[in-house]
């Protein structure tokens, strides 16, 4: 699909740039036009995706094959020509998406749409914060669209900037050590999943035909294509492809060391951005001190990139070491579960508790994807989407709290049921989302996961089944602190949510009943994905990948 | 035996002409020593027309005078590289307010920055070992007194004396370890030290004695541990031009000048082309290990001790040591593919670390200070100032979209691709150790408020279009870096090895 001759793909992309030359082109003074020329702009995205996802056929699988996969686009983008001793360089700009990542390009435009309106208030240099606003935007899109590591890598990279300036710029009394230890802990995990990448490039090859594009040798065998030169690759699906694996190379082969090292590293480097115990220790200080829009976008999309990474790379590239590791997978998503749930338990901060809630609820996401069965998967995708939308309205619920009173102290409220109607439905309907009360969303996947885990890691699975209750009891404790009991005098004057606030907050909670009452929409998207890559992992956990001469 | 003295000058063109920018800067400094401007002006026709002469050897390779020099692409790579940073340097010293204060001469000044570029480039193609020494000295002296060329500023007094100091110890121990290998051997030529040594036939103890005393030269010229003590002081002492010279250009002669000296004796010529394009060393001294451990040494030293600093010539410094050690992770490979990564790495290095010191010193120019807390508010102060100065931070760090990830790629990938895989992680914990005090600076350019609100810091439209020519090769080698990689892959053949 294109307009203008440009892709689909690469248009809700780079849209935001576009933004980000536009927004710098207004003057100082013009505000609001910049805010409005924003909220265009991811308007428009998210117009786009809903294009995408109407015209998304949901029977194709995608993964690890190019076919599969939809609204590809691609071009040769850096081509070094051989020399003796070293191979030909080629790297590709190759977009696509399947009923993964289709998801998440859904979820980021729409949160990124959420958080232009949430950032209305937004008065510390405007220009600057919506240029950095969009190009995280982009970063984050460009994530889940990328076939190339390449590619991959350099957008994952160009998001940590703008988060720096986000968080230490327009954040909270503690923003220069929130920001920087985001920065450090994220960097790390970023240089170790870059050596894993250069490991994979030196291992797997795809062929190169005279149009400059690369194939898979699988798919280039079944296309009965000869004659095309052979090169090391940055392309993803050649890297899950098990006859791209040179005999004898670093990681070819099944179960050997070096296999399990890289895999480590790639899962150190998506744990980080998870973030799972015990790497989570960033989160708590990033959420609170970073104003509520980049909460918003952090708790919404940016986690869930570690895990989409896991499922894009880890899980397809690495199947063998997958398998030998999945307990130790289980194990870290259950210790978060209940250690993010237990923390949360304790908190008095509103914003830190959901900050820890949100580490217990990606706990679930990573217990799922460790049972490696497709309902377990299914649901930790959909707990991703589910977690992106709830967890939103909840860091935004705590913004319009924020906003009136100045304080996120929880046990400073009490009664502002009758005070603020409007505001106790909506965080009625959010926290019950996310204790995962049947009829919402978040029920849904959370008993997927939980079902899928229960037939691999059947202790585990018990155990795990703790942080319901745990998590119930935290988030009903909030509600009763906040809406009953007796007002006290201070917030006399507190108003109700106004009608900006209830445009951001009404339609994701209108997307959690609906997903409650009727899933199917967003799990027949990524059905036939998912069965796919099950399907994969149970048939190459045991063959590795060894190159097929 | 005149017409050989002849043929061999024409290789000599390049050098030649510095010799004689040298002598014409100096006449020109004494018929118009007012006007410092026109014997820059000379120089840097000298400097062009040597870059012209250089490019004209492209391809070219010989031995010439009596195996002292060579010419190769090898040695053309360094040259350009050290003839493209010295006119920008020269174009720095133009409008550096340090150095044109009401009464200082410049004309010398300039017409040393021709010597010192002289020596650097005799260095990138000397084979001989007496000839390595002279050049290093050659260009050691000069940067001594350039050094000390603020003379009214106390520290640069003691930087300069500090130099003469270290670089002298160093360059004895150096002489003392080519004596060695002199009396080993019986040879001071690179080639016939490799047939003596490819005999087998030394005495394995003092060969190591000899090489370590030999490296302490090339280590001092490249600031590696343990022979950087010289490098914050002399930094932080000498003009910002000089810093910003000497951390470019001297470095790439003493990459240079090393890796030669590894690659013509100590590979073994007789094992021809190995697959992959790894050299096959000869017995006797484990350099591929020794190196790999005074990288480790420089860059974690470099890196640690950075994040103490506070003024931003010495943060460069210590920065510019932790880069001589992600440059000899790249030399640790002993192959095609590790020499090629630190001929990438040492492109995108110029840039950048000239980019760094360049914007130091237009802030200095105006505010009179290099404390990185001076920088507090810089953004609202000098908005273009402090958003190329993060982006030659960024890619000092090594991060996407800029030149220097480029460099650190290919620098991973050659080690990844030869199994010095721990090598690579300790290079990767490097990156993100450097991350928090190139942090740091953007910290305080943009997340502090300035409290006493001073003015804008405006630049002049030169300064700005000399900025914009080292911007650009740090954005546009990454989206498109096939120019810089293909220049350095054809650089690293060296005269008369495998």
């Amino acid at each position: 699909m294109e307009f203008l001759g440009i892709g689909i793909l690469t248009w809700i992309t780079f849209l935001p740039v576009v933004g980000i030359v536009l927004v710098l082109m207004i003057p100082k003074y013009q505000r609001d036009t910049m805010r409005w020329t924003s909220l265009g702009i991811t308007a428009v995205q998210l117009f786009l995706s809903l294009i995408l996802l109407s015209a998304f056929d949901k029977g194709m699988a995608g993964i690890n094959s190019e076919a599969g996969m939809q609204f590809v686009e691609k071009a040769s983008w850096i081509d070094v020509q051989s020399v003796a001793w070293f191979g030909r360089v080629h790297i590709e700009y190759f977009l696509g998406i399947d009923g993964i990542s289709v998801t998440m390009v859904l979820l980021t435009a729409l949160i990124s749409l959420v958080a232009v309106i949430s950032s209305w208030t937004i008065d510390k240099s405007v220009k600057g914060y919506f240029a950095m606003l969009l190009l995280l935007n982009t970063g984050m899109m460009g994530v889940f669209v990328s076939l190339d590591f390449f590619l991959f890598y350099l957008f994952w990279e160009i998001m940590l900037l703008p988060m720096y300036f986000l968080i230490g710029i327009w954040g909270g009394p503690r923003r220069e050590y929130a920001a920087i230890k985001f920065f450090l802990y994220t960097l790390f995990g970023s240089v170790l999943m870059l050596l894993a990448m250069i490991a994979l490039y030196f291992s797997t090859t795809a062929l190169v035909g005279p149009d400059g594009l690369s194939i898979t040798i699988t798919e280039a065998a079944k296309s009965g294509l000869e004659g095309l030169e052979k090169v090391y690759t940055f392309n993803m699906l050649a890297m899950m492809d098990p006859a791209s694996y040179e005999p004898g190379s670093l990681l070819a082969g099944a179960h050997t060391t070096w296999r399990y090292v890289a895999y480590v590293a790639l899962f150190i480097g998506f744990a980080i951005k998870v973030p799972t115990f015990p790497f989570h220790t960033w989160l708590p200080d990033a959420h609170v001190e970073a104003p509520t829009p980049i909460s918003v976008i952090l708790a919404g999309v940016l986690l869930k990139m570690g895990a989409y990474g896991m499922l894009r790379i880890s899980f397809p590239m690495f199947p063998d070491a997958m398998t030998e590791y999945a307990w130790m997978l289980a194990l870290v998503g259950v210790i978060s579960m209940i250690y993010g749930a237990l923390v949360a338990m304790a908190q008095t901060d509103f914003k830190k508790l959901i900050a820890y809630s949100s580490i217990s609820h990606m706990g679930v996401v990573i217990l799922g994807m460790a049972s490696m069965n497709t309902q377990g998967i299914t649901g930790a995708v959909f707990q991703m989407f589910n977690h992106g939308t709830i967890t939103a309205m909840l860091f935004l619920i705590v913004g319009v709290i924020y906003d009136r009173s100045h304080t996120r102290g929880l046990n400073e409220f009490g009664g502002l049921m009758t005070k603020m109607p409007k505001y106790a439905a909506v965080m009625t309907v959010a926290f019950f989302a996310a204790l995962g009360l049947p009829g919402l969303s978040g029920f849904i996947s959370e008993a997927f996961s939980l079902l899928g885990a229960f037939q691999t890691f059947r202790t585990l699975t018990i155990i795990a089944a703790v942080t319901i209750v745990l998590t119930a009891a935290y988030m009903l404790w909030v509600l009763q602190r906040v809406f009953l009991g007796t007002l006290p005098e201070k917030w006399n004057n507190l108003t109700d949510m106004d009608g900006r606030e209830m445009v951001m907050l009404v339609p994701l909670a209108i997307i959690v009943i609906f997903l409650g009452i009727y899933p199917s929409p967003v799990l027949d998207l990524m059905n036939s994905s998912i069965n796919h890559l099950a399907e994969i992992l149970h048939h190459s956990a045991t063959a590795g990948m060894v190159g097929a001469n | 035996m005149i017409e050989q003295l002849l043929s061999d000058l024409s290789f000599f063109k390049p050098e030649l002409t510095l010799v004689v920018t040298f002598l014409t800067a100096i006449l020109t400094d004494l018929v118009f020593r007012r006007s410092p401007v026109v014997v820059a002006a000379v120089c840097l026709a000298g400097f062009a027309l040597t870059g012209i002469f250089i490019l004209g050897q492209n391809g070219e390779e010989a031995l010439i005078f009596g195996n002292m020099l060579t010419v190769d692409a090898f040695a053309v790579f360094f040259k350009v590289l050290i003839t493209l940073s010295a006119i920008l340097v020269l174009v720095f010293s133009l409008s550096s307010a340090e150095l044109n204060t009401p009464g200082r001469s410049l004309g010398e000044y300039y017409s040393l920055l021709v010597a010192l570029t002289l020596g650097m480039i005799l260095m990138a193609g000397a084979t001989n070992l007496l000839m390595i020494y002279l050049a290093i000295e050659l260009s050691s002296m000069t940067s001594y007194i350039l050094t000390g060329y603020t003379r009214e500023a106390p520290d640069s007094s003691e930087a300069s004396l500090k130099y003469v100091i270290y670089g002298g110890l160093s360059s004895g121990i150096m002489l003392y370890g080519i004596s060695i290998l002199y009396g080993l051997t019986g040879t001071l030529d690179l080639y016939q030290l490799n047939q003596v040594l490819a005999t087998g036939d030394i005495n394995d103890f003092t060969l190591l004695i000899a090489g370590v005393f030999t490296m302490v030269g090339f280590g001092y010229k490249i600031s590696a541990v343990p022979f950087h003590f010289w490098t914050p002081d002399v930094y932080e002492g000498a003009p910002i031009t000089i810093t910003a010279f000497l951390s470019v250009a001297s470095k790439a002669a003493g990459f240079a000048v090393f890796i030669r000296f590894l690659k013509v004796a100590f590979v073994d010529a007789g094992a021809g082309e190995v697959a992959g394009g790894f050299w096959t060393m000869l017995q006797g001294f484990d350099w591929p290990l020794m190196v790999a451990i005074v990288s480790v040494l420089t860059m974690t030293l470099g890196n640690l001790v950075a994040l103490w600093q506070d003024n931003m010539k010495r943060l460069l410094a210590y920065s510019s040591i932790a880069h001589a050690g992600y440059l000899l992770m790249g030399v640790v490979v002993m192959g095609n593919e590790g020499t090629a990564a630190v001929l990438i790495y040492f492109i995108a290095y110029l840039f950048m670390n000239l980019g760094a010191f360049y914007v130091v010193m237009l802030i200095a120019n105006k505010t009179g200070s290099e404390d990185v807390e001076d920088y507090r508010g810089l953004a609202a102060r000098a908005p273009f100032l402090s958003l190329s100065l993060s982006l030659f931070l960024i890619s000092l760090t090594g991060l996407p979209p800029t030149v220097g990830f480029i460099g650190k790629l290919y620098l991973f990938a050659a080690l990844l691709n030869s199994g010095w895989i721990w090598l690579a992680v300790v290079g990767g914990i490097n990156t993100v150790i450097s991350l928090y005090y190139y942090v740091k600076v953007f910290r305080n350019m943009y997340l502090r408020e300035d409290e006493e609100k001073k003015g804008r810091i405006e630049v002049g439209a030169a300064q700005l279009a000399t900025l914009v020519v080292l911007l650009v090769p740090i954005i546009l080698f990454f989206f498109y870096f096939p120019p810089i990689v293909e220049f350095a892959q054809a650089s690293i053949r060296i005269f008369g090895t495998p």
